[in-house]
């Protein structure tokens, strides 16, 4: 590259992340608003009185977990803590399949440390009935939505009873009977499907709607313009999910533009009411999902939702994080762990304390390592039994053709 | 002597149905043109109409029964004088000469059954198997343009099913950028005929999700060479999601539009995407020549509950074929043509090559050279079965396409004959397709790239060492 003439303020530019290893975590960058502090919307209000959204943060917990403002759904105790419950869970079963991944039990694993609010109080939100496209952190939903662990482990191991019969890698899931889509390896796909699953439903006279997250390095993705352009054009009913965790691998939210505007300020462009969530506050992505999904169901149309999260842990196994930022940045996170924060809310309630938190805990943990051994008995990645071989060309079409038997007979399964 | 009123089938693929009503009683006199019965599908219900006058002697099949298998006997009419003692009533339903039989089309993609691994079939069962559509010698034909037998073809499809609906730039109040979506806002509306951003990336995306819902979305590209944006929504989602998903998910869709070179478009607008699309396992793809194969196999692919990229052809549109004046045409998927029969040399070719290739043929038989051509119709599956046994008569292969030849549908064309009918060969096999440049503007020059019905004609005098 030439040397840049005295004068030229043309300035190449790449991003850099506030901190590198090695560096200070800082998070000065981050904007958050009070608890309590930006108020809620009218359900069928503009795109453009969305503004104040873009920019702000909705938060109902405060540090000490009190709940406050206009934004609190004001759950029952049953609620918020069957939320605690399957945030634990979630949690626990990424823990434990991360490190059978380490121990060569599986090819591949990623996990949503820090983000189980993201999935689970959002799947609480919505109706059972409708359609999640999620990404693949959202492993969360699958435990709202009350998936058998054990099928979760054989499908990660590809046994002999993966509902996928091998064809997909770890943690990219497909649950019909739950409503949630196959998880894409290519990102963003699921964007424009989702707003095609949701103006189906309305076409048909559903009540159903469809939701779907992305990842904030993934909204550069010509999808995610496209997905916001047809949701706005058609008010499908849609809940258009972008989770920022900060990190795309190595890369930060910024070489995805999101140190120049909030993703959330995207959706006024298009013509979506939006809003800026603190991810790690259940109570707040519960209530932000509810009025989104209230706003759809009531021929509204569609809204963007960025949730500020952090990402606890590498990208998935096959990245050390500790190779591309400082290694103890999660603890400076200013909007703390989601797990701790709910817990503390429901202490602060009285309708929970220490001991029991855990006592849930060390069962989650138990209740994970019992579900891995039954998973095993259906089989492991390197002794088998596997998927059965015969079923490779199945599913290729709905019928199998006679082209495709013939290769099969050929290849003698 | 007694007619035998038979079950109608109220398509190709129907075997059986409810026969809900009858209209006329035993004992009743008719007239041709008498609704005899009312019979239905889950998908759609139709009059029985009498062809014949006469008494009804005997109603079989009484009123609201289920399962009755298309060519079941379901009444007896009487001609003048006869009375049911006449009737033999133990022979009823056996082979009577004066019984028509209307044999059911197959779908060889969607109704081949599984066959028993240990038990390789020696030739193609699915195809050889296919009951092609038997017209009646007096079968009335009406004049189409390919334009007009594809939207018949869309129209019908969205009659008969309230799932289908079509989905593009330009599609609705503007009719298409070819017209072919003509009327169809006016017939369906807004909610079934629908116009979309210009992103073909992102309401391919959309369709698929809708497909994904359940619905069965058809695709109109402006034209193929568009669809390179879509090709993500296409292939890793459309095609791949059944499997992926171990077999939860399903992607019943169409992707319909113009493919290949018009006239002086240029490059970005004129290539041939059969060999792209032919390569997916999951896809099923369609190239028509003629308008009766475009409306018979654009209805077949609106109901096929695979993924279907249906290629279309800009200069073929405004072209007029004879279409069969019949309820319900259609073509199965995965059944090549034999346009023209030949002895001499088999070639075989998609889309508006076939025209280019019958002239050919034409240009040969004046030299004495017989050549057969096979409109191949389906790109994938590929009918192997057609084209090995034209070879195996002809011992010479000529294949002819649009697109550029390097891993096109000729290379696959030629493997398949080596491997299958290498014995049979009495020369190396040839390709005719399109030069290896993007297609120039100027009008010489693309003439230059292009096929040409001499230049096929050229090809096979070589295959023919003339």
């Amino acid at each position: 590259m030439t040397q840049q003439k005295n004068g030229n303020k043309t300035g190449f530019f790449v991003p850099e992340p506030p901190a590198r290893p090695g560096e200070r975590p800082d998070f000065s960058n981050i904007d958050c608003s009070a608890p309590g502090a930006v108020p809620m919307p009218a359900i069928d209000c503009a795109a453009q009185k969305t503004h104040e959204f873009a920019g702000g943060l909705i938060r109902v917990l405060d540090d000490k977990g009190h709940a406050d403002g206009p934004w609190d759904p004001a759950l029952n105790m049953d609620e918020l803590v069957e939320m605690l419950r399957l945030m634990g869970l979630t949690r626990a079963y990424d823990e434990r399949m991360f490190k059978l991944q380490r121990q060569g039990k599986m090819s591949f694993y990623m996990k949503s440390l820090g983000e189980e609010a993201v999935a689970v109080a959002a799947a609480k939100a919505l109706d059972d009935e409708d359609m999640v496209f999620p990404s693949y952190r959202q492993q969360g939903i699958l435990f709202a939505r009350g998936r058998d662990m054990v099928d979760m482990m054989c499908h990660c191991i590809s046994n002999s009873r993966d509902n996928l019969k091998g064809r997909q890698l770890p943690v990219h899931y497909t649950w019909k009977e739950g409503s949630f889509f196959s998880i894409s390896g290519n990102l963003c796909t699921q964007f424009p499907q989702a707003v095609g699953w949701a103006m189906a439903s309305a076409a048909k006279g559903e009540s159903a709607i469809a939701a779907s997250w992305i990842g904030d390095g993934t909204t550069a993705e010509g999808d995610f313009h496209s997905a916001l352009t047809l949701a706005s054009v058609y008010k499908a009913p849609v809940i258009l999910n972008v989770v920022n965790n900060q990190w795309a691998i190595s890369s930060f939210a910024g070489i995805a533009g999101g140190d120049q505007a909030s993703f959330a300020a995207r959706g006024i462009g298009y013509g979506l009411p939006t809003l800026r969530v603190d991810g790690n506050d259940a109570l707040a992505v519960y209530a932000a999902t509810k009025w989104a999904a209230k706003r759809a169901r009531s021929g509204h149309g569609a809204t963007l939702i960025e949730t500020v999260t952090y990402r606890g842990e590498s990208h998935s196994t096959s990245d050390d994080p500790g190779k591309y930022r400082p290694m103890d940045e999660w603890k400076s996170w200013p909007l703390g762990d989601p797990l701790e924060r709910l817990k503390a809310h429901l202490i602060g309630l009285g309708a929970w304390d220490k001991k029991r938190h855990e006592k849930m805990l060390s069962e989650q943990a138990e209740t994970v390592r019992l579900a891995y051994k039954e998973a095993e008995s259906f089989g492991t990645l390197r002794e088998g039994p596997l998927s059965p071989t015969a079923s490779i060309f199945d599913d290729v079409y709905v019928e199998q053709p006679w082209h495709i038997r013939r290769q099969r007979q050929d290849l003698g399964v | 002597m007694a007619i035998e009123i038979l079950m109608p089938a109220l398509s190709p693929t129907m075997e059986e149905g409810v026969l809900s009503k009858w209209l006329v009683d035993e004992g009743d006199a008719i007239v041709s043109g008498d609704i005899l019965a009312e019979i239905e599908t889950d998908k759609a219900t139709m009059e029985i109409e009498s062809v014949d006058e006469g008494v009804i002697g005997k109603i079989l099949v009484p009123a609201g029964s289920q399962n009755v298998k298309v060519n079941q006997v379901i009444a007896i009419l009487l001609e003048d004088g006869e009375t049911m003692d006449d009737v033999d009533e133990a022979s009823i339903g056996k082979a009577n000469p004066d019984k028509v039989e209307v044999k059911p089309v197959t779908d060889p993609v969607a109704d081949t059954q599984i066959a028993d691994s240990t038990s390789v079939p020696e030739s193609n069962p699915a195809l050889t198997d296919t009951i092609a559509v038997e017209l009646a010698a007096d079968t009335k034909m009406t004049p189409t343009t390919v334009r007009d037998a594809l939207r018949d073809a869309m129209a019908e499809e969205m009659r008969s099913d309230d799932d289908v609906f079509l989905m593009g730039e330009e599609v609705a109040e503007y009719q298409g950028a070819y017209k072919v979506s003509r009327e169809m806002l006016d017939e369906f509306g807004a909610r079934r005929v629908v116009d979309t951003p210009i992103t073909e990336h992102g309401f391919a995306g959309l369709a698929v999700g809708a497909a994904f819902a359940g619905l069965k979305p058809i695709v109109e590209f402006m034209t193929f060479n568009f669809a390179m944006q879509a090709m993500d929504h296409i292939i890793n989602s459309a095609a791949k999601t059944r499997y992926m998903s171990g077999g939860q998910m399903s992607c019943p869709i169409v992707f319909r539009g113009p493919n290949g070179a018009a006239s002086r478009v240029g490059a970005q607008h004129s290539q041939d995407y059969a060999p792209w699309y032919g390569h997916v396992p999951g896809l099923i793809v369609i190239a028509p020549y003629d308008a009766a194969d475009a409306k018979g196999l654009l209805k077949a692919a609106i109901r096929n509950p695979n993924p279907v990229v249906f290629l279309e052809h800009e200069l073929m549109y405004g072209e007029v074929f004879d279409v069969p004046d019949v309820d319900d045409w259609v073509v199965p998927i995965g059944k090549a043509l034999v346009r023209r029969e030949g002895v001499d040399a088999t070639i075989t070719a998609h889309s508006r090559m076939v025209g280019f290739s019958l002239q050919a043929a034409e240009i040969l038989a004046a030299e004495g050279i017989s050549v057969e051509v096979i409109d191949l119709r389906t790109i994938r599956p590929l009918d192997e079965e057609t084209i090995l046994s034209s070879v195996r008569k002809t011992n010479r292969l000529v294949t002819v396409e649009e697109s550029w030849g390097r891993m096109g549908i000729g290379a696959e064309i030629a493997a398949l004959v080596t491997a299958g009918a290498f014995d049979y060969l009495d020369a190396p096999p040839k390709r005719v397709h399109q030069v290896e440049a993007p297609l120039a503007y100027a009008a010489n020059l693309e003439a230059l790239a292009m096929p040409s019905p001499e230049r096929i004609a050229e090809a096979v005098r070589g295959a023919c060492y003339v």
